[in-house]
């Protein structure tokens, strides 16, 4: 393995280095460095970027912005990101918290990514140099994106309207079989008034089950008033199949996971 | 491929040593330094076998380039008996029969080190969390989680 890494103190100088065919972006190493051992020769040279900004977390009211170098440890040890800690923990062992940065969990393909199934919830906003945009179209156009991300923003969810589970087969950390994220608005009486639900391993990336969020509202969180949301919960899916389940597998237990994580 | 200069402390000595760039903290640390307690085992941040202490926190050497080490405190296995004593981990391991084949012992002894210096007396489910980056395929981990407990116990009877 030959690779050639590139310091920057500069977004900006990156991003044109970046550019370059064959180049890729340094963050915690956990994908890119882990591609490398693998003997993927599509990366032959590497860049990265000391600016502390990207290192920082702002919470001021109820916003939030992540510098894209955040570690999940770092998002678990911080007291006002209580409702994000249990996202941020789901994501490796202990060493791979340590590492593993927001900005690259954006890049990671399912059975990787349960961190930003919890952003795509959150409807949160990715930035880049060139602006900023909302997740949901960044993680459309992320396989041709040349733009190093360099924040990502989102209002703070109130720990009681914002549920995430991740389900896997080993104890107590494996890869997901899959991740829900879901970020609920309800009525005094416990009636849905917003829903916006993401899903981990149903797709390559994160995606919305849109359906299931328009069929949820209006509903009390009951195993009767909830049923039509989980039937169309599969509705536009297209799983993975991979060591730990098919697609089959995957399609047929999303609805049982989603029951028990609104119930709860 | 251009080499580039490393310089860290190892386990209190400084090191210094010419890297090809591109060269993995665990390649920098086995086959250029002679320090084999970190093991190669996957090399895909799975297995936790490589673990290591940078800067007081764990990380996979495997998935580290040695570059972004310079003028980090490094850890490893290799560096916890003093003087022919064993580190109270080494020691509960060993007698626990913590370990089979060894390989992934140093991994386990480092995410447990890390556990233990901020937490002194962890309750068998932090013990668990601790060590759930860290796969082992011979002891079943239930005699790993007890050294790791026992090794709390003697070290807090040592304090007290």
């Amino acid at each position: 393995m030959s690779l050639a890494l590139r310091t920057f103190s500069s977004v900006k100088d990156a991003n044109t280095a970046l550019q370059v065919s064959g180049t890729r972006y340094l963050g915690g190493g956990t994908l890119v460095i882990r591609a490398a051992n693998e003997g993927d020769v599509s990366v032959s040279s590497l860049i990265r970027v000391t600016d502390p900004g990207l290192s920082q977390i702002a919470v001021s009211d109820d916003k939030v912005w992540l510098g894209a170098s955040v570690t999940m440890a770092a998002i678990a040890r911080r007291p006002e990101l209580a409702a994000l800690a249990p996202a941020a923990r789901a994501v490796g062992g202990p060493a791979i918290r340590n590492m593993a940065t927001v900005g690259g969990n954006l890049f990671a393909t399912a059975p990787y990514g349960d961190f930003a199934v919890a952003l795509l919830a959150l409807d949160a906003t990715v930035a880049t140099e060139d602006g900023e945009m909302p997740i949901e179209t960044f993680l459309a156009g992320r396989d041709t994106s040349r733009a190093i991300v360099t924040a990502v923003g989102f209002s703070l969810p109130k720990a009681e309207s914002f549920r995430f589970l991740k389900v896997s087969r080993i104890k107590p950390k494996g890869i997901s079989v899959l991740s829900i994220a879901a970020h609920l608005q309800r009525t005094v009486d416990g009636s849905v008034t917003s829903a916006r639900i993401a899903l981990g391993c149903m797709a390559d990336r994160p995606m919305r089950a849109k359906a299931a969020e328009k069929a949820l509202l209006g509903c009390k969180l009951t195993p009767q008033e909830i049923a039509p949301a989980l039937a169309a919960a599969v509705e536009g899916i297209a799983p993975i199949t991979d060591p730990i389940a098919s697609a089959w597998y995957r399609a047929e237990v999303l609805p049982v996971h989603l029951g028990r994580l609104l119930l709860t | 491929m251009a080499k580039v200069p490393v310089q860290f402390t190892l386990n209190g000595s400084e090191k210094a040593e010419f890297v090809e760039s591109g060269t993995t903290l665990l390649h920098a640390l086995r086959d250029k330094i002679g320090d084999t307690s970190p093991k190669g085992g996957c090399h895909q941040g799975t297995c936790g076998a490589c673990s290591v202490i940078i800067d007081g926190e764990l990380r996979l050497s495997c998935l580290t380039l040695a570059e972004t080490c310079n003028g980090t405190d490094i850890k490893t296995t290799a560096g916890l008996a003093e003087g022919g004593v064993l580190h109270p981990l080494q020691r509960a391991f060993l007698d626990a029969f913590a370990t089979q084949c060894g390989f992934c012992t140093p991994g386990m002894i480092m995410a447990a080190k890390v556990l233990l210096d901020r937490t002194p007396n962890p309750s068998r489910e932090e013990v668990i969390e601790a060590l759930s980056g860290n796969i082992c395929r011979c002891t079943g981990y239930e005699p790993i989680i007890q050294a790791v407990l026992t090794a709390a116990r003697a070290n807090s009877q040592n304090a007290a």
